[in-house]
């Protein structure tokens, strides 16, 4: 299926190898790809369509055994406008002075984006489009987080753990890599350390969470009297338990960043950061304009990775709090999961195909910005 | 005397001072990571009232410590235990070689050759595929309808398809692979268990070797790509000249120069096959278990088992700590070749 523009063999063999050669050469390429390209589309393709057509019909078990019944958009329109539209939107409230200051701001900065895109092109098509949707998602993150009657759904829920999250992570991860790329004696000790939570299972991440957040038998248990909080039920308290399951994909993804950047920094050229310090430059002026730079295209794939698989998050919040309470850490993916359980398997479908609509739009954005300004990826 | 303290010996030193808050920065990460750690340790070899009587730290000063979380779970169970742990090693070692293997030479190809599939032959594909699950919904045999569509697929690829002249370049194949982890695996779960179900390979390493092949290619083709980029052209080109094939290039001379890459990202590959749950839950029910099950399974009616639980996930992290720590050289050298040139 890959047919490729082959680039001159440059060959000083005569000419009948070289024919031979070419020949070969021709087909090498796609020797290359087309078995990871199988594989993908193997185990991939197909499930894509059916969980599609899932996604427009019911299923239902009955005495005849499995009866699948075509309904159209029936799913997308009860998650979307219907019945479960509460638990995956969440109640909207009017945003307070701070989210209409926010919203502003978004809605300033996405008219600036279109505008520029104007003078550059004929009609940014693809800009409005996207600030279409980016404004919708941020009235959405607005009118239920900044807003006084706002209760968030879990598709603001798994936004909040995804971008808060990634962003913590980032930070952390990278101030970790700048004090580990020092020349510190004992650094193979942290960095071996700092690598553990990223080998343990996601489940029993879950478990080991479940086991520390324990108000009464937990380790903790000193900290929160001292607190004056023996009471206080964090499983109880929305918040409580949001910040709960983000402290645990915390420490659990930290590593993976933070290996990363390490890797990148130590992997700096030697000799501007020397001729800095020749130069006079302090710490802050080498980390802007020499080292930032030097590991900014590994940082877009890293978050690139970690934003789509943050949108799949599951294990963390099902086993921590189960989602609760009520829906208030329910993450996209954990509630499909639990109407498949009660076998709605089609109205499962539909949320899975909402967040592959999502994220495939985000993870393009973000790619397509990124590849203009860094020419990367 | 005191300004010494924060004058660095050398350029490349951080002074007494810096180091001083660079150690307590790192120390206090490091009890972050270490403590739930320790505490889990500790869990393993607390008898259940030691665990529901409230908090107790110290081993021999709070509580006894008891073998018989681990006795259970290598004695009492062993046999499954050791069937279930030799399952996990044997599936996640094969496919991350695998996927490293496939992964390795599809970065490769994307990084040396210039791609361009036509839209058009996108779209008819895709038509096709849509056809075949149509007809096998309806009632056909899946056999009989797969033919059809590869039929149809060869007829418009040879008509419709040319019409279309637009193509694809190696960006778009490399974010359709990425855009393959998107769909979270919920959703996929009856659809690949249907595959593997006609193909009569449940409960079989072989089905969930080929689904963790699939699912860890996109990460393997992304994070190679870069280290792919930075091995120098012109040590091939010469080769080129000198008469080697593409292959031989590929293997003798590109390979073991991203040789350190390879290995931070086979790392990565075989901690996500070890750990993976869902899908294996689904593909597997006896023979072909993995560990993350046994994990979830101690979640029984009377409660979780923290003892067990504890002792299954200790089990399960010495081996990649062993790994992690043998590798780890090569991680801090190897993902480095990527970020500069990116």
């Amino acid at each position: 299926m890959a047919t490729l523009a082959t680039s001159p063999v440059t060959t000083t063999t005569p000419q009948r190898t070289a024919i031979r050669v070419s020949r070969i050469e021709r087909v090498t390429p796609s020797l290359f790809i087309l078995p990871a390209v199988l594989v993908v589309l193997f185990i991939s393709i197909f499930p894509l369509l059916l969980s599609l057509f899932l996604s427009l019909s019911r299923l239902r078990f009955g005495a005849g055994g499995l009866q699948v019944q075509f309904v159209g958009l029936d799913n997308y329109r009860k998650l979307l406008l219907g019945s479960e539209q509460k638990v995956l939107f969440g109640t909207l409230g009017s945003p307070s002075v701070v989210g209409w200051a926010l919203l502003a701001l978004v809605v300033l900065g996405l008219v600036w984006w279109i505008a520029k895109g104007f003078r550059a092109r004929r009609v940014p098509i693809g800009r409005i489009l996207s600030s279409v949707l980016l404004a919708g998602l941020s009235w959405l993150v607005i009118a239920t987080l900044f807003a006084d009657e706002g209760r968030p759904g879990t598709l603001v829920v798994t936004m909040l753990y995804v971008f808060v999250g990634i962003a913590l992570q980032y930070l952390i991860g990278l101030g970790l890599a700048l004090l580990c790329a020092q020349q510190l004696p004992g650094r193979r000790f942290f960095r071996v350390v700092f690598l553990l939570p990223m080998m343990i299972t996601p489940v029993g991440v879950g478990y080991l969470f479940r086991m520390l957040a324990d108000t009464n038998k937990g380790p903790l248990m000193p900290l929160w009297t001292a607190l004056g909080l023996q009471d206080f039920s964090w499983a109880n308290n929305a918040w409580g338990a949001r910040i709960a399951v983000m402290i645990g994909d915390l420490w659990q993804w930290t590593p993976f960043m933070f290996i990363v950047l390490l890797a990148a920094l130590e992997g700096q050229e030697v000799e501007p950061v020397e001729a800095a310090i020749v130069d006079g430059a302090n710490s802050w002026q080498i980390f802007r304009h020499i080292t930032l730079p030097a590991i900014l295209p590994v940082s877009a794939t890293l978050i690139l990775i970690r934003i789509i698989e943050a949108f799949k998050i599951i294990d963390l919040p099902n086993i921590l709090t189960n989602g609760g309470p009520g829906t208030a850490t329910e993450t996209l993916t954990l509630y499909a999961y639990r109407i498949w359980r009660a076998l709605d398997i089609g109205g499962s479908a539909a949320i899975a195909y909402i967040l592959l609509f999502l994220v495939t739009f985000i993870a393009m954005f973000y790619v397509r910005t990124l590849r203009s300004r860094l020419s990367v990826t | 005397m005191i300004r010494s303290l924060f004058r660095s010996p050398s350029p490349f030193r951080p002074s007494p001072f810096r180091m001083l808050i660079s150690y307590l920065i790192l120390g206090f990460w490091a009890f972050f990571i270490l403590f739930p750690l320790y505490w889990l340790f500790i869990t393993s070899f607390k008898l259940p009232a030691a665990v529901n009587n409230g908090p107790f730290y110290i081993p021999f000063v709070d509580f006894q410590p008891s073998l018989h979380a681990w006795d259970y779970i290598l004695n009492e169970v062993g046999n499954d235990t050791r069937r279930m742990f030799v399952n996990t090693v044997g599936v996640a070692l094969i496919s991350a070689t695998l996927a490293l293997l496939i992964g390795a030479s599809a970065a490769y190809a994307l990084t040396r050759f210039q791609f361009r599939p036509k839209v058009g032959t996108v779209l008819v594909f895709i038509g096709c595929v849509a056809f075949a699950v149509v007809v096998t919904v309806l009632g056909a045999p899946w056999q009989i309808s797969v033919a059809a569509a590869l039929a149809l697929f060869i007829l418009s690829l040879l008509t419709i398809a040319r019409r279309f002249q637009r193509a694809l370049n190696n960006n778009d194949i490399a974010f359709w692979l990425i855009s393959q982890r998107i769909m979270p695996p919920v959703a996929v779960v009856i659809p690949i268990y249907i595959v593997f179900q006609q193909l009569r390979l449940l409960d079989t390493w072989a089905a969930l070797i080929i689904t963790y092949v699939a699912t860890n290619l996109p990460i393997v083709v992304w994070l190679m790509r870069d280290y792919f980029t930075s091995v120098p052209y012109e040590l091939e080109e010469s080769a080129q000249i000198d008469g080697a094939s593409r292959l031989r290039i590929f293997t003798q001379i590109v390979l073991p120069l991203a040789k350190p890459g390879l290995v931070a990202t086979f790392l990565f590959v075989l901690v996500f096959c070890w750990n993976e749950y869902l899908l294996a839950l689904f593909l597997t029910n006896a023979n072909a278990q993995t560990m993350p099950q046994v994990v979830v399974a101690q979640n029984a009616t009377r409660g979780p088992q923290w003892w067990y639980l504890s002792v299954l996930v200790l089990i399960m992290i010495v081996p990649v700590i062993g790994m992690a720590i043998a590798l780890e050289r090569y991680i801090a050298r190897g993902l480095l070749v990527g970020a500069v040139k990116g």
